[in-house]
């Protein structure tokens, strides 16, 4: 061999082993962003940095565990300026809710009206807390998994006294168990005064027991449906509508405290004896004993134990962390899981994300509104110091937060969501927020402190840090339209791009 | 209402006025000889209406014992229904939709619904958007199967859907919009500038599911946004449209009207689930009934001369218990009452073999029976009004029950 032939084939071999490092790094980063996709609400600079050093496993596994995370100091900092976070249900309602008559006095409509524009307040707060975690929390399979659940036992901020438990029910029924117990989150919203109001239990009563009357005397089937329906055994769960009614006689009595109770008056949700139907019932094939509260709670074990519910809580973690219709064995061997740990969530958590299913599902599912607006604001890494153009843009491409008003939630599919209005309005925002028309940075107008809003001077996104993390992993025909489009654009055709509409 | 045997639907169909004179081998959704094209409107109120609240039974001695507080009291007295006829009467919520009862152009098919005894929204939604009752897996909406049946090449413009996201109805291979109309709705968008418009054609170049909703969305947007403006410049002299239904109702009969492409459209109305203080003849339902039936009204004034070629038709998913519940509400029941305008409608009158509310006349002992299905009352309005041949509508509903003799004459000749 001539040293000139020997020298062409040194020159080929590592121009190979350098398309192959150059594959295989791509081939990484595509996995770090699909774990970013699933776990997280997309990748920020920072985060694709800190799982491509530590690895998509222990990053997996530092996410299951999220308590010891520790989180920014920034959002710490803005949770902090909320002040109707960590109000209890029954502070909430003394501070916010309807007034009442002081010594007998009514309160007059003008009073009325501003007490009800002060308790705007709460949603506000609600939602700035729920839009701040998503975007800067560490601890993002929880706020994944606080938004999966709150879907899952829908509320609507429209509902009655709703609108000043919402943030509650978030925080004290949803957040603390999103990875732990299915069973201890069930119960949390069963026993949630917002739920209560929302299915409309809080009007279910025996007929004719002695705490029946006015609006509430006689049965409401609502909660007692939609528990087994969505909650719990999924409609075709192997109930029919005569368990829908015991149910229901169940669960007479399960209310909100009214306002001027004497007892317990600082408990928002309360069993009312005077309302509950006491007989012995037959639920599900099952003899419940004549009783109180207890045969509620005996028919909510019943139902976070049914091999029917851990089926369908399989469906839907699978529907959202693989694909629009998952593989049946997949589903299977969730629900398996969901069995043999008694409802862990974090242990069938940990199983999908082991899986091969899960692993080579890489942009099988089409973002969300939501997913899209916050993974956009992710990615552009800019300060969000006001959340209200995040939501209203949520709200017109069909999403708004807390507005869903069915008790199914929004649908998680492709076919839910896209469509050629949607594709229209998505590329609206991706444009607009990426030339810095979306004023997420301008501090908003406070009107109780009468403080002016400050202009907002456009603030464009950075097309190099959106390129320092899909770079690698946009397709060619992605990459090829950006490369010729002039800088200023590039930002705006990635996030439009239909690499960024996927996760 | 006669109570015949159902005849096969090919033997209806001949016996159906008109229908003879047609010439063999017409293509199905011809224009009339009148000249404009057949539309058909659905209007799906999502979370079951009371229907025994819209078209009352007020000759029904049952009804006014199951629903102590709710019952709409008899026509001429105070707060009464608007008598139809000696039977039923209309809740006074909808006096504004009584001129189209009286000039005929309305009618209502009652005890209908879906045969599945789901009495889920969710499940029973899908059924009346997939049109296959008691079939969750199909892929695709009856009103997409029934746009597939007109002759291509397709237009998105041709089917049409107001709001934010297209439903399941709509949804299937042919292509389909949604659109807001709304105040916002002709504001120029970033992709309506050129250059823009230009990169992101490259981006959506290719044949995947998101690239066709990008090219259907961009030619929709082109083509109804050209309507929108001449639409607003005649009928808005340039102020703002408003933001009510029926605002939004006027606007899309204008549009339709003035856009012979535009053949199917649908909206949905949420807010009728009822479980708690459904009220009388005011309250909860009056209160959305009447921008219903404003907004109904506004939509056949929208239409213009477009009316007489237009079928409108309002459902839910199902019915409500005749029973009041213990919190002057209803739960979820079974049959329900399909309402049927339009110029071509035969109306004026309550088509349906009416099964009664007796104890042992009601469904499973607490819900109206059902004796029309809604795909029969469909499929007579596809027949009649579209003229699609029998196996067209086997494919827009496969497994339907025949059409039932009594609706034959729902559309005039």
């Amino acid at each position: 061999m001539s040293s000139r032939s020997a020298g062409l084939l040194g020159a080929v071999c590592l121009l190979l082993l350098l398309l192959a490092v150059r594959a295989n790094a791509a081939d990484s980063d595509r996995q770090v962003i699909h774990v970013l996709n699933r776990l997280a609400f997309g990748p920020t600079l920072d985060d694709f940095n800190y799982v491509k050093a530590i690895g998509i496993e222990r990053y997996i596994a530092e996410q299951l565990d999220p308590a010891a995370i520790d989180e920014p100091i920034e959002l710490r900092f803005r949770l902090a300026q909320l002040p109707t976070r960590g109000l209890d249900a029954s502070e909430l309602r003394q501070l916010y809710g309807p007034l009442r008559p002081v010594l007998g006095v009514k309160p007059s409509l003008d009073e009325i009206r501003a007490q009800e524009i002060r308790a705007r307040r709460i949603e506000r707060d609600a939602a700035a807390a729920r839009i701040w975690k998503a975007v800067l929390s560490r601890r993002q399979l929880q706020q994944v998994m606080v938004n999966f659940w709150f879907n899952h036992f829908n509320i609507f901020s429209g509902k009655g006294l709703d609108r000043i438990w919402i943030g509650n029910y978030e925080d004290r029924a949803i957040r603390p168990y999103a990875l732990g117990r299915f069973r201890d989150l069930l119960f949390a919203v069963a026993e949630h005064p917002a739920m209560l109001v929302y299915l409309d239990n809080t009007e279910n009563a025996a007929p004719g027991s002695r705490g029946a009357h006015g609006a509430a005397s006689g049965i409401n089937e609502n909660f007692a449906r939609e528990v087994m329906e969505l909650h719990t055994l999924g409609v075709n769960g192997g109930y029919t509508q005569a368990d829908v009614t015991t149910l229901a006689r169940i669960f007479t009595g399960w209310r909100v405290n009214p306002p001027d109770s004497t007892q317990f008056p600082d408990v928002a949700a309360i069993f009312d004896g005077l309302r509950h139907d006491y007989t012995p019932k037959v639920f599900l094939g099952r003899t419940l004993p004549a009783g109180g509260r207890e045969q509620g709670l005996e028919a909510l074990d019943m139902l976070a134990d049914a091999p029917a519910t851990a089926h369908h809580i399989a469906f839907e973690l699978a529907q959202y962390f693989v694909e629009d219709a998952p593989p049946p064995a997949l589903v299977d061997r969730l629900a398996a899981r969901f069995l043999a740990t008694g409802g862990d969530i974090r242990q069938v958590l940990a199983t999908l994300f082991a899986s091969p299913e899960f692993l080579g599902s890489a942009g099988q599912k089409y973002k969300t509104p939501y997913e899209y607006v916050i993974s956009a604001v992710r990615a552009a890494g800019v300060p969000v110091n006001n959340v209200r153009p995040l939501l209203a843009w949520m709200s017109r491409l069909g999403m708004p937060l807390y507005g869903c008003q069915t008790p199914d939630g929004y649908q998680d599919t492709e076919a839910a969501w896209l469509s050629p209005q949607a594709m229209i309005e998505r590329i609206g925002f991706a444009v607009d927020f990426a030339r810095g028309f979306v004023p997420v940075s301008a501090e908003p107008a406070d009107f109780e402190a009468g403080m002016p809003r400050q202009a907002h001077r456009p603030d464009p996104v950075d097309p190099a840090r959106l390129k320092a993390i899909f770079g690698s992993t946009l397709s060619p025909a992605t990459r090829a339209v950006v490369a010729s489009a002039p800088a200023r654009m590039r930002a705006v055709l990635i996030l439009g791009s239909p690499d960024f509409m996927r996760r | 209402m006669s109570k015949g045997p159902s005849l096969p639907r090919r033997a209806v169909l001949r016996a159906s006025a008109g229908m003879a004179l047609l010439p063999l081998g017409r293509a199905a959704w011809a224009a009339t000889a009148a000249g404009g094209p057949q539309r058909l409107i659905v209007v799906l109120l999502r979370g079951a209406v009371d229907g025994l609240n819209v078209v009352v039974p007020y000759a029904e001695e049952a009804y006014y014992a199951a629903r102590p507080t709710i019952a709409i009291a008899r026509p001429g007295t105070p707060g009464g229904v608007l008598a139809l006829d000696a039977r039923f009467g209309l809740h006074p919520a909808l006096s504004s939709l009584l001129p189209l009862w009286r000039e005929g152009t309305l009618g209502f098919i009652h005890a209908a619904g879906s045969p599945d005894p789901n009495r889920s929204h969710f499940e029973a939604q899908r059924y009346i958007e997939n049109g296959t009752p008691g079939d969750s897996t199909t892929p695709d909406g009856w009103m997409n199967r029934l746009l597939q049946t007109l002759p291509g090449p397709h237009d998105p413009a041709e089917a049409i859907s107001l709001g934010p996201t297209l439903p399941r109805i709509l949804s299937g291979s042919a292509p389909a919009t949604n659109l807001e109309l709304g105040p916002e709705a002709a504001r120029p968008l970033p992709i309506d500038q050129p250059r823009l418009a230009a990169a992101f054609d490259r981006l959506y170049a290719g044949d995947d599911a998101l690239a066709r909703a990008y090219r259907e969305g961009r030619q929709a947007r082109s083509e109804v946004l050209a309507d929108l403006a001449r639409e607003a410049a005649v009928a808005d002299a340039g102020a703002p449209p408003p933001r009510s239904f029926a605002a939004r109702a006027a606007r899309l009969g204008r549009l339709i009207g003035g856009d012979p492409r535009i053949r199917l459209a649908f909206i949905a109305l949420g807010g009728w689930d009822t479980h708690v203080a459904e009220g009388g003849h005011q309250g909860q339902l009056a209160n959305r009934l009447r921008p219903l039936g404003d907004g109904l009204a506004a939509l056949a004034g929208g239409l213009g001369t477009s009316w007489r070629d237009t079928v409108i038709v309002v459902l839910s998913e199902f019915g409500r218990t005749v029973h009041e519940n213990g919190d002057r509400g209803t739960d979820h029941g079974h049959g329900n009452v399909i309402w049927v305008a339009g110029g071509a409608i035969n109306g004026g009158r309550v088509y349906g073999e009416w099964p009664g509310l007796a104890p042992d006349q009601l469904y499973q002992h607490r819900d109206l029976a059902i004796t029309t299905d809604f795909r029969a009352a469909l499929a007579a309005i596809l027949s009649a009004h579209l003229h699609l041949r029998d196996d067209q509508l086997d494919r827009v509903f496969p497994d339907a029950p025949p059409v039932a003799a009594g609706l034959t004459r729902l559309l005039s000749a």
